[in-house]
């Protein structure tokens, strides 16, 4: 009987193994969890006090300045029915342009700005993110650019 | 004409498909052995047909012929002729002919190895090549044709996405691909094996070298990504939890303990079902990975596609065979008995631990991957899961791991004797302690709580990986090829962790204003802006920038990074330069001009970051050196009825 028990032994041992690092990773899921809002639920007030998420829309044109020489930016962000403005400090990424759909992870500030510590623009030429188009389809009937074209 | 006469091949390719499919699988079942001999010119055919495909597709490219609709929308004329070549996977049509080409050219070598299977046998893994063949090829005519017309034909073309114009990106695909479609072999032997009601250690000597060789490739391909998205997009970090990369990731994973439970199965006739089921799950990540990469479904830089219709046909044709290989599975899986027994602290239950830790790492990165997808069907609202959650999780397994593997290479088959090793474990604990605080506290400064821990990890995984074979040719005895092989690729890993250690502790990043002449620091270097000047390629122009970097006032180097701008897409693009010092990837990248005569640089060190590509290139090596072992190709039909375990311990 003893290696089946000792079988036993290795089971439960992993099973509980598992069980644990289930747990963990669950909880490591709910903080970690990055949600998305656009413009118009940032106004509704929809995002908790406090916490990051990405705001997602477009650069709004003609809003874009600098203080010339400094890695300081400001820009609008829009789905055409309310705004955000954001600012950055850093390298803004190649895809990154007025008039495009952008991405920006950070946190409010109290008095509305966006707080940007990263600003993504992950997707190619011929699409705008899939969030931020849906978000722009439903905000506004003349979406830019389709996902699929 | 050669659009139409590769489509013409594709669909002759499909029925040959079709027939291998037909005739490998039903002959067996039927018991009608003239149908077997059908199998292997259809095989034959099929690859030709496929290569002919391809070759039409390739000299449509080189020629410019932008009146097929594929080439129009990824080429151009000003490309350079290597970027039209590769131009062919550059989007979703021509990578799926890729994986096509690919599995004909995995299935040509299985059936030229085949000549020592018995005949059924190597029928059944053939017919089920067949099937992934047929529905592929079926995807691709039925929804991805990339020898569609256009009427009339446009003028030049779109040109390849800029960011793909790159040597590494070039091969990365193919090589990435290989790894991906070497797994359908696996998943072959698995389904024939279940179709046949048997499976021995023989069966697992086959095995072994085909699964091995499929994952040194697709070690080699995630590598190269990420050694791709290292200096091409600009950001500088070598590995981002991006859903493409976890769609390669995941396989590897998997794939590892298939490797792993495959050794068991063959020495000691054990795992048997489990390994079965993970082949069948390496393959089906495999084929999500393509699904989720070429849908569209997922938010990320490579997905080039975003065609619903695809989608479900991906969709469908996984459940088709995932479904299809769990219901064999459950259906034969249980004839499979494993008899014999093992005690805790045999190699056998720390090839479990390997095993289960490593499922429990590829399940983790599965729910992050997926959890977006599942919380936007739920309408739980769009959510992004990234670095936070996938490193610690993922350490959460690994580290065990890493802490198992010592004393798991080191320990006997059967019996949990630990003795035997005691004093050679002790010891090379010790000197990786020694080592490891040495690399920590004299060459770094700082660093993490886990950074000691890491290093310690990494040199002591070297250290025990080499002391069998050490000791061996001390002695004077043969060191045979598959434990070489397990050296190379473990002590790969022990370089892994330990320069995944000192990039992420010690890695310095900075954005930075510069104006011409200004100097910053970072580390122990110096950057000096020199200026910038246009400069002009074959398809682009833009700007490049002149850095040099000193240290300790001694030149170092003068890096001149670009940011290019494509003609044909007016994308921008960030070339950055990179140069390694003592170890230390400097790399700077050219941001944009930000007015009063200043620009933005990025700036950035990172120790021992290219030990992290070179360690998974060791490991690739020391799976093909496994895979070469002549132990595989000895085993022949009549050893079938030798009991398992009765060789040497090496795994």
């Amino acid at each position: 009987m003893t290696p089946r028990r000792r079988r036993m032994g290795l089971v439960i041992g992993i099973v509980a193994g598992v069980s644990i690092a289930g747990a963990l990773a669950l909880s490591a899921f709910r903080q970690n969890v990055t949600f998305f809002f656009d413009p118009s639920q940032v106004a509704a007030g929809q995002v908790p006090a406090g916490e990051r998420f990405r705001l997602g829309g477009m650069v709004t044109k003609g809003t874009v300045q600098r203080a010339p020489g400094s890695l300081e930016v400001r820009f609008v962000v829009t789905d055409f029915a309310h705004d955000v403005p954001v600012s950055y400090s850093g390298v803004l990424p190649d895809l990154f342009r007025e008039g495009a759909g952008v991405v920006a992870q950070g946190r409010l500030r109290a008095d509305g700005t966006f707080v940007a510590d990263e600003v993504l623009a992950k997707h190619d030429e011929k699409y705008m993110p899939p969030a931020v188009a849906k978000s722009l389809k439903r905000r506004h009937g003349e979406a830019r650019s389709d996902p699929g074209s | 004409m050669l659009p139409e006469l590769g489509q013409f091949a594709l669909i002759l390719a499909l029925l040959l498909a079709g027939m291998q499919a037909f005739f490998g699988i039903a002959g067996p079942m039927l018991g009608r052995d003239r149908w077997l001999a059908a199998v292997t010119p259809a095989v034959a055919g099929q690859a030709v047909m496929v290569a002919t495909a391809v070759g039409c597709l390739i000299a449509s490219f080189v020629s410019n012929d932008f009146s097929v609709s594929y080439v129009a929308e990824n080429s151009n004329s000003a490309l350079p002729l290597f970027y039209r070549v590769a131009a062919l996977w550059g989007a979703h049509e021509g990578s799926l002919l890729l994986w096509i080409l690919l599995l004909a050219a995995w299935t040509v070598a299985v059936a030229l190895g085949s000549a020592r299977l018995p005949p059924r046998f190597a029928a059944r893994v053939l017919g089920v090549l067949g099937v992934v063949s047929f529905g592929f090829l079926l995807f691709t005519l039925a929804t991805s044709n990339p020898f569609v017309r256009l009427d009339p034909p446009m003028p030049d073309g779109r040109d390849l996405n800029p960011i793909l114009q790159d040597p590494a990106l070039a091969i990365h695909p193919p090589i990435l691909y290989t790894g991906y479609v070497g797994f359908a072999v696996a998943f072959a032997f698995a389904c024939a094996a279940m179709l046949e009601g048997r499976l021995d250690a023989t069966w697992a000597r086959w095995t072994r070298p085909w699964t091995t060789a499929a994952w040194a490739f697709l070690t080699c391909g995630i590598a190269l990504g990420s050694f791709w998205a290292y200096y091409e997009l600009g950001w500088g970090g070598f590995w981002f939890w991006d859903p493409v990369e976890n769609a390669s990731f995941m396989p590897w994973l998997v794939g590892t303990a298939l490797v792993h439970s495959l050794a068991v199965t063959e020495k000691r006739g054990l795992f048997k079902s489990w390994t079965l089921l993970l082949a069948i799950l390496t393959f089906s990540l495999s084929m999500l990975g393509t699904f989720l990469v070429r849908s569209g479904v997922l938010v990320s830089v490579h997905s080039f596609a975003a065609d619903p219709a695809r989608g479900i046909f991906i969709l469908a044709f996984l459940i088709v065979m995932i479904g299809g290989a769990l219901t064999l599975y459950a259906w034969r899986a249980p004839l499979l008995k494993s008899s014999a027994g093992f005690e805790l602290g045999a190699r056998e239950s720390f090839l479990l631990f390997n095993n289960v830790l490593l499922i429990i790492a590829a399940t983790t990165v599965f729910a992050g991957t997926m959890a977006p997808l599942i919380a936007d069907a739920l309408r739980l609202g769009t959510v992004s899961v990234g670095p936070p959650y996938f490193n610690p999780t993922f350490l959460l397994s690994m580290l065990p791991l890493l802490a198992l593997l010592s004393v798991g290479i080191h320990s006997n088959w059967k019996r949990g004797r630990l003795k035997d090793s005691q004093r050679l474990l002790l010891i090379s604990f010790v000197a990786a302690a020694v080592l490891g605080s040495a690399l920590v506290y004299g060459v770094y400064t700082n660093g993490h709580v886990l950074t000691p821990v890491g290093a310690l990890l990494g040199v002591w995984i070297i250290l025990s990986s080499l002391a069998e074979p050490l000791q061996r040719w001390r002695r004077r005895v043969r060191v045979p090829r598959g434990m070489l092989g397990m050296t190379i690729a473990h002590s790969g890993l022990g370089v892994l962790v330990l320069a995944l250690t000192t990039v992420q502790s010690f890695t310095i990043e900075h954005d930075v204003a510069m104006a011409q002449g200004a100097t910053t620091t970072a580390g122990a270097y110096a950057f000096r802006f020199d200026g910038v000047q246009d400069v002009e390629g074959p398809n682009y122009d833009g700007v490049g920038a002149t850095i040099t970097v000193t240290r300790g006032g001694a030149l170092v180097a003068v890096l001149k990074p670009q940011k290019r701008q494509y003609w044909v897409q007016h994308q921008l693009t960030t070339e950055t330069a990179i140069h390694m010092d003592h170890g230390n990837n400097i790399l700077v990248a050219l941001g944009e001009d930000l007015g009063a005569g200043r620009w933005s640089l990025r700036v950035q060190i990172r120790p021992l970051v290219s030990f992290i590509w070179l360690a998974a290139l060791i490991m690739a090596i020391g799976g093909a050196v496994a895979a070469s072992d002549r132990r595989y190709r000895g085993a022949k039909l009549t050893e079938a009825t030798v009991p398992a375990g009765t060789e040497g311990s090496a795994a």
